[in-house]
C-alpha cells in the first residue's frame, strides 16, 4: 500500500496526518532493512549514507512528490536527482515498492548483469530520473529538468538531493548561481547534512562552513530542518513545492545523523563503506524493528 | 552621434562582429531551420552567444537560448537534464573548454546517460591563434573519441557544417561538432552535396597517396591534390568529416589502392584522426604505408592562425611539401 499524490497539495494544512506519518515511518524502516539485506550479496555498500536520508526518501516518495504507482515515466511526475548516488541502494526498494522494479531485479542487486549497481543508472533502472556517481552534477541536472518544465508547459518540481561533502564540488555553486539567475521556482535542493564523508568528518576533511548561510547568500529560500522528523520535513517540502509565488529556488538543509538507526554506525566514520555479517545484520535489523525514529 | 559612430575606421565593436564578418560561424542558420522544422531546439552557451555564432538564432528565438554565464560544466549537465524533458539541447562553447573542461560531464551526464545533446565546439584547432595555446583545441578529438556513444564530426566548411547539423535531426545519440571560426574557404557549394553521418566524402581517388583529412585542412589538401594530379601524379582525397564512427570501408579501400595513406588534421597526431585511421590499418594490414601529419604532441605556438597554419605545414604550401615527401 503506497500513497501517491497528483498535482499541488490541496489541503490548507500541509502537515501530514498521523496515518501518513506512520506510513512514511514504515517505508523508512523498509529502506533500512532492505539496505542491510541487499548488501549481503556484494558484501560491501554504503549503509550509513542511506540511513541518514531514509526519512528524506520516505517523505519525498510517499508524502511530497507527485508520482504514479506502476508508471515511472509519467510525464507530469516530479523529478528526483541524486548527487549522493552511492546511497542508491536505499532508493531501489522504494522503486520496487512503487511497482517500477521487479522484486527479482532487486534481489539481484550488484550481481553480474543486474541493472542495479551501487550508483544508479537511468538507462537501466526505471524510476531513476538521472544517472549519478560523479558527485556534484545533480543540481545542474535538476535545474535542466526544472527549465524543461517551462519549455514543456508543465508544472512539475525537480528535487535534487546532495550530500554535505558534495558541497565541496565547484559545480554545485555554478548550478546554484544559475538557478537563482534563471528564477527557477520549481527546483528544490536538499542537503543531507550528515556531517561525514569518506575520510571522516566534513569539518576535518575540508570544512565547508555555514552551509545554510551559503545557500541563503546565493539567493535560495533556505530552511533548516531535522531530517529525521517526518512531520517537519514533509510539511516543509510540501510548502516549498506548493508555493508558486517564490521567485526562485529553495534549499532545505536537513540535519541528519550518518548511520541513524543503528547504534554502532551512528557518527562512526568507518561505516561510509562497510559490511555486516549475516549475524550482525540480524542484530541490526532487530534494532531497526524495535526503534521508532 | 552615437558612441560607436565616434570610432575611427578600423576600430570594431564586439557585438558588431556579425556585421563585420557576415560569414563568421553560422550555426544559427541550421538551428533556426531545425527549430522551425519542428525540432525542440534549446541552445545553451556559457557567455558566448556572439562569438559562438548564436546571435542570429538568439535574435529570432530569444526564448530558445539560455545564456548560462561562465559555468561550462553546469551548462553541460543542465543540458543533459533538459534533454530528459523532451528538448533537444545544443551546447555551444569554445572547443578547448567544452571538450576538456567538461569532458567528465559529457561522459557522465550525456554519453553514459544516453542523452541527445549536441555540442558545437567552436574555434577548434589553432583557430584562436593569438589568444594563446590555452585556447587552442588540439586534444578535443582524442579526449572525446574514447567516450562510448559519442559521435564526432569535424566539418571542413560552413556549408558542410550546416548539412552535418541538419543531419542530426533524427540521429540518436550525442554529437560533438568540431567547428572552426567560420572563415574557412568553401570546399562545398551550398546544397550541392549530401551529408551522411559516418560516411567519408571522396573527392578523388589516388594510387600514390590518399590524403585523409578533416576540418580546416581539407580545403588546402584539395588544392594540393588538384595541383599534383595536374602534374601527372595520382593523389586521392577523402574528407573524413565524421571521425567517429569512422568510415572504415573508405579507409580500407584507400589503403588497398594507394601506396601511402596520409592523414592531415589540425590536432595532435596522438588520439585524433590519424590515430583512428592507424587503428583501422593496424587491424586490417594492407600494403599502404601510413603517415600522420598534424601537431606533433606539443603545445602549439601563439600567433595569427594563418601564421600557425604555415608553421605547422597545414596551409597549402606546407601540405604540398608533406605530400611530395610522402611520394618519395
Amino acid at each position: 500500500m503506497t500513497s501517491t499524490q497528483t498535482g499541488t497539495v490541496a489541503r490548507n494544512d500541509l502537515r501530514p496526518t498521523a496515518e501518513e506519518i506512520d506510513l512514511m515511518r514504515e517505508k523508512a524502516r523498509m529502506v533500512r532493512l532492505e539496505t542491510i539485506r541487499l548488501i549481503m550479496l556484494p558484501k560491501i555498500g554504503h549503509y550509513s549514507s542511506v540511513f541518514s536520508c531514509a526519512e528524506l526518501f520516505a517523505s519525498l516518495y510517499y508524502g511530497v512528490m507527485s508520482v504514479k504507482e506502476g508508471d515511472p515515466d509519467w510525464e507530469d511526475r516530479d523529478r528526483f536527482t541524486f548527487g549522493k548516488g552511492h546511497a542508491a541502494i536505499g532508493l531501489y526498494p522504494i522503486l520496487a515498492d512503487l511497482g517500477w522494479l521487479d522484486k527479482d531485479v532487486l534481489d539481484g542487486y550488484c550481481s553480474l548483469g543486474n541493472p542495479l549497481g551501487d550508483h544508479p543508472d537511468m538507462t537501466k533502472v526505471p524510476g531513476i530520473d538521472f544517472s549519478s556517481g560523479s558527485i556534484g552534477h545533480a543540481l545542474s541536472n535538476a535545474l535542466g529538468m526544472a527549465l524543461g518544465a517551462r519549455f514543456q508547459g508543465k508544472d512539475f518540481t525537480a528535487f535534487a538531493m546532495m550530500g554535505d561533502g558534495e558541497q565541496q564540488e565547484g559545480q554545485v555553486w555554478e548550478a546554484a548561481t544559475a538557478a537563482v539567475a534563471k528564477k527557477v521556482n520549481n527546483l528544490i535542493a536538499i542537503v543531507d547534512n550528515n556531517k561525514y564523508q569518506l575520510d571522516g568528518a566534513v569539518t576535518e576533511v575540508n570544512d565547508i562552513g555555514d552551509i545554510a548561510g551559503k545557500w541563503r547568500a546565493f539567493g535560495f529560500e533556505t530552511h533548516e530542518v531535522d531530517g529525521h522528523d517526518l512531520e517537519a520535513v514533509t510539511t516543509l517540502l510540501r510548502r516549498l513545492k506548493a508555493d508558486k509565488t517564490r521567485q526562485g529556488p529553495a534549499c532545505v538543509i536537513a540535519h541528519t545523523v550518518k548511520g541513524r538507526g543503528i547504534d554502532l554506525m551512528e557518527n562512526e566514520t568507518g561505516w561510509h563503506l562497510g559490511y555486516l555479517t549475516p549475524g550482525d545484520s540480524e542484530i541490526a535489523a532487530q534494532e531497526i524493528m524495535s526503534k521508532e525514529i | 552621434m552615437t558612441k560607436l559612430e565616434k570610432l575611427s575606421e578600423g576600430s570594431w565593436h564586439y557585438r558588431m562582429m556579425g556585421d563585420i564578418f557576415p560569414d563568421l560561424l553560422r550555426p544559427s542558420d541550421a538551428l533556426i531551420d531545425l527549430y522551425e522544422g519542428g525540432t525542440p531546439v534549446v541552445a545553451l552557451t556559457p557567455d558566448l552567444i556572439y562569438s559562438g555564432g548564436l546571435a542570429k538564432f538568439y535574435e529570432k528565438h530569444p526564448d530558445r537560448v539560455i545564456n548560462t554565464g561562465l559555468s561550462e560544466q553546469n551548462t553541460v549537465s543542465m543540458a543533459a537534464g533538459l534533454a530528459t524533458t523532451g528538448a533537444t539541447p545544443w551546447v555551444s562553447g569554445m572547443s578547448a573548454f567544452l571538450a576538456l573542461l567538461c569532458n567528465e560531464q559529457i561522459r557522465m551526464d550525456v554519453a553514459y546517460s544516453q542523452q541527445n545533446v549536441r555540442f558545437l565546439g567552436h574555434h577548434t584547432g589553432l583557430a584562436f591563434g593569438f589568444y594563446g595555446s590555452s585556447h587552442h583545441a588540439t586534444e578535443d578529438i582524442g579526449a572525446l573519441r574514447s567516450i562510448a556513444n559519442m559521435t564526432i564530426i569535424s566539418p571542413s566548411d560552413d556549408n558542410q557544417q550546416y548539412a552535418a547539423m541538419m543531419a542530426s535531426k533524427d540521429y540518436d545519440g550525442p554529437i560533438y561538432y568540431r567547428t572552426g571560426r567560420g572563415r574557412n574557404p568553401e570546399v562545398y557549394e551550398e546544397g550541392s552535396f549530401t551529408f551522411e553521418i559516418g560516411k567519408a566524402h571522396e573527392h578523388m581517388k589516388g594510387d600514390e597517396v590518399t590524403i585523409i583529412a578533416c576540418g580546416m585542412p581539407v580545403h588546402p589538401s584539395l588544392q594540393v591534390a588538384k595541383k599534383l594530379n595536374a602534374e601527372g601524379h595520382s593523389v586521392g582525397l577523402l574528407d573524413m568529416a565524421t571521425i567517429k564512427p569512422l568510415d572504415v570501408d573508405a579507409v580500407l579501400e584507400a589503403a588497398s589502392r594507394s601506396k601511402v595513406i596520409l592523414t592531415i588534421e589540425e590536432h595532435n597526431v596522438l588520439g585524433g584522426l590519424g590515430s583512428a585511421v592507424a587503428e583501422v590499418m593496424a587491424e586490417n594490414p594492407g600494403n599502404a604505408r601510413l603517415i600522420r601529419h598534424g601537431i606533433k604532441d606539443e603545445y602549439s605556438l601563439i600567433g595569427p592562425p594563418t601564421h600557425l597554419y604555415g608553421h605547422y605545414k597545414l596551409d597549402e604550401a606546407g601540405i604540398e611539401s608533406v605530400v611530395r615527401d610522402a611520394m618519395k
